[in-house]
């Protein structure tokens, strides 16, 4: 397998609002009443690696994600998974890749098992092999046997949230896109989350892309980490690296939080909105 | 290798699986649209007898019963096939699944082809249960009709509705807060221009054009003549062949549209859940 997993390249996409004229200006920059989501972004990510994505709402990390996951088609540049082209050739992508997002989407009325079921078979798992391997992974992660079988509306939305993680490992994915995994999830849940983060990369090989809105969760998974804003990556390095980018002041070591205020100007929030 | 056939095959009975646990969990609501569904039938076909009280002796009650419980039956089949193909992008786009099944390695064929083969087996469950209570109710003697005959001219009939249905399932995919109740236009369009309840001919002549093209208007015919007239295969091919022939137009047509529609959704960013 290749050692680059995720090549990007002056990838742009632009979204238009509606109701308004969608013309562009005569310099070629978007008119009013279209927004950039993601502006000409080039990076690669390493085979193996965590790759964190942090961001301010709105700045275009999730329109990323799902230009990655083949959800979108960009408007220019291009993407590249372990060498497949995210639009020439689509499903070689999807066969390797799998996404969470952080609205757990499932078939409420559905119980864990019969949605990931429908999730295994869906990418070609043997019905027998897919029902071992869902047990395995909901125990894994915490899930209570007598709530495998029960509809998804009765799980607290953490518990949802794992189950879409779960999902997402059944594939066994080379390439997993975490959308904010984690965001809104109690402590305890979140600890449990990361921790199979790691082991999904010690144990499979996995490289991750993780967008998040906690700053502690990325310093302490991720190996390198792009912050974007406006639909630009304004920074990318290390955690260590990042944080030499700002002045320490009155004697403290600046934080990755420092980091991301003094190069975006804005606070977090952990609202969608793209 | 995923693409193999195999895997394909398994990838499209997840469609199957899936709709067979979503009737499960929501067995309390298929319960009440089966029993709305028999008395809408017992309704429509009651107008048979109804019109012979009304018209007097020269009006035969039970011919037209029949030929009123083939409208409503063929149009529940043909009628269902269509929404659980429309409902489910429907749901799916409600329940925000919708990436998740469109981010899988499979193709639109493959989703279709499960998605359609269980529209086709609960419709004729669904409508099955409907015949039995009517033909009780009824009394209604089928044995000199040609049951055989009236069952193929459905199938025929089947793979155009499947094809529509799948152009219809672009409006829910597009606009996910009105798409499954903009379906209906297409439904009631079919259902005034195919000679559901009466014959075509009483249509205004460009509506009796219109009719040419809907697939329903072979299938109600050719099915009346089956169990009407126990007409012989002979004299149903006439039916069953332009029926047959807009299915096989209508299907890969719906997969192109959709292809289109799955397009402009990525492009623009529709498929992302609002709400």
């Amino acid at each position: 397998m290749q050692k680059i997993a995720i090549d990007v390249e002056e990838l742009y996409k632009v979204f238009r609002k509606p109701r308004r004229r969608p013309w562009r200006a005569r310099d070629g920059k978007p008119a009013a009443g279209q927004v950039v989501a993601v502006d000409h972004v080039s990076f690669q990510v390493h085979r193996r690696e965590i790759f964190g994505v942090l961001r301010p709402n709105g700045s275009g990390k999730s329109t990323l994600i799902r230009l990655i996951a083949t959800l979108l088609l960009p408007d220019g540049g291009r993407a590249e998974v372990f060498g497949h082209d995210v639009v020439r050739e689509p499903m070689a992508v999807q066969r390797l890749i799998n996404r969470v997002s952080v609205e757990a989407s499932f078939f409420k009325k559905l119980s864990p098992m019969e949605n990931l079921l429908y999730g295994a078979r869906l990418y070609g798992l043997p019905a027998s092999q897919a029902r071992v391997a869902i047990h395995a992974i909901l125990k894994c992660i915490g899930i209570e046997e007598r709530s495998i079988g029960q509809p998804m509306q009765e799980m607290s939305r953490g518990m949802q949230q794992k189950v879409a993680i779960a999902r997402a490992l059944l594939t066994r994915p080379a390439l997993l896109l975490l959308d904010e995994p984690t965001t809104g999830l109690d402590p305890r849940s979140k600890r449990e989350v990361q921790d199979l983060v790691r082991e999904l990369r010690e144990q499979d090989d996995t490289t991750i892309v993780l967008t998040t809105h906690d700053m502690v969760e990325a310093e302490v998974l991720c190996d390198r980490i792009a912050i974007m804003d406006s639909g630009k990556v304004v920074a990318l390095g290390t955690p260590q690296g990042l944080r030499q980018l700002v002045p320490s002041r009155n004697g403290h070591q600046p934080t990755l939080e420092d980091v991301f205020l003094e190069l975006t100007g804005k606070q977090l929030v952990s609202e969608e909105r793209v | 290798m995923f693409a193999s056939t195999t895997q394909q095959i398994r990838a499209s009975y997840a469609f199957v699986e899936r709709n067979a646990y979503l009737v499960k969990r929501y067995w309390s609501w298929e319960l009440v649209w089966l029993s709305y569904s028999i008395a809408n039938s017992l309704s429509v076909s009651y107008i048979g007898l109804g019109m012979e009280s009304i018209g007097g002796q020269g009006i035969d009650g039970r011919y037209l019963v029949l030929y009123l419980v083939v409208g409503t039956l063929v149009w529940r089949y043909l009628s269902m096939i269509f929404y659980w193909i429309t409902d489910i992008i429907g749901l799916e786009r409600w329940e925000g699944t919708i990436e998740y099944t469109l981010m899988a390695p499979i193709h639109r064929l493959t989703h279709m082809a499960g998605q359609t083969l269980f529209a086709v087996i609960y419709s004729m469950l669904f409508t099955g249960v409907i015949l039995a209570v009517t033909v009780l109710l009824f009394k209604l003697d089928l044995s000199q009709a040609n049951l055989l005959g009236g069952t193929l001219v459905m199938l025929a009939g089947s793979l155009s509705f499947i094809g529509v249905g799948i152009v219809g399932s672009v409006l829910p995919l597009l606009f996910p807060e009105r798409g499954s109740q903009m379906t209906h236009v297409i439904i009631a369009l079919l259902l005034l221009v195919s000679g559901v309840y009466y014959p075509i001919e009483v249509l205004p002549m460009a509506l009796q054009r219109m009719s040419m093209l809907s697939p329903a208007t072979y299938v109600l015919r050719g099915v009346r003549a089956a169990l009407l007239e126990n007409a012989p295969m002979a004299r149903l091919w006439p039916d069953i062949w332009p029926a047959m022939l807009m299915g096989l137009a209508a299907v890969p047509a719906g997969l192109w549209v959709f292809g289109l529609a799955e397009r402009y959704a990525k492009r623009t960013g529709k498929l992302h859940r609002n709400g």
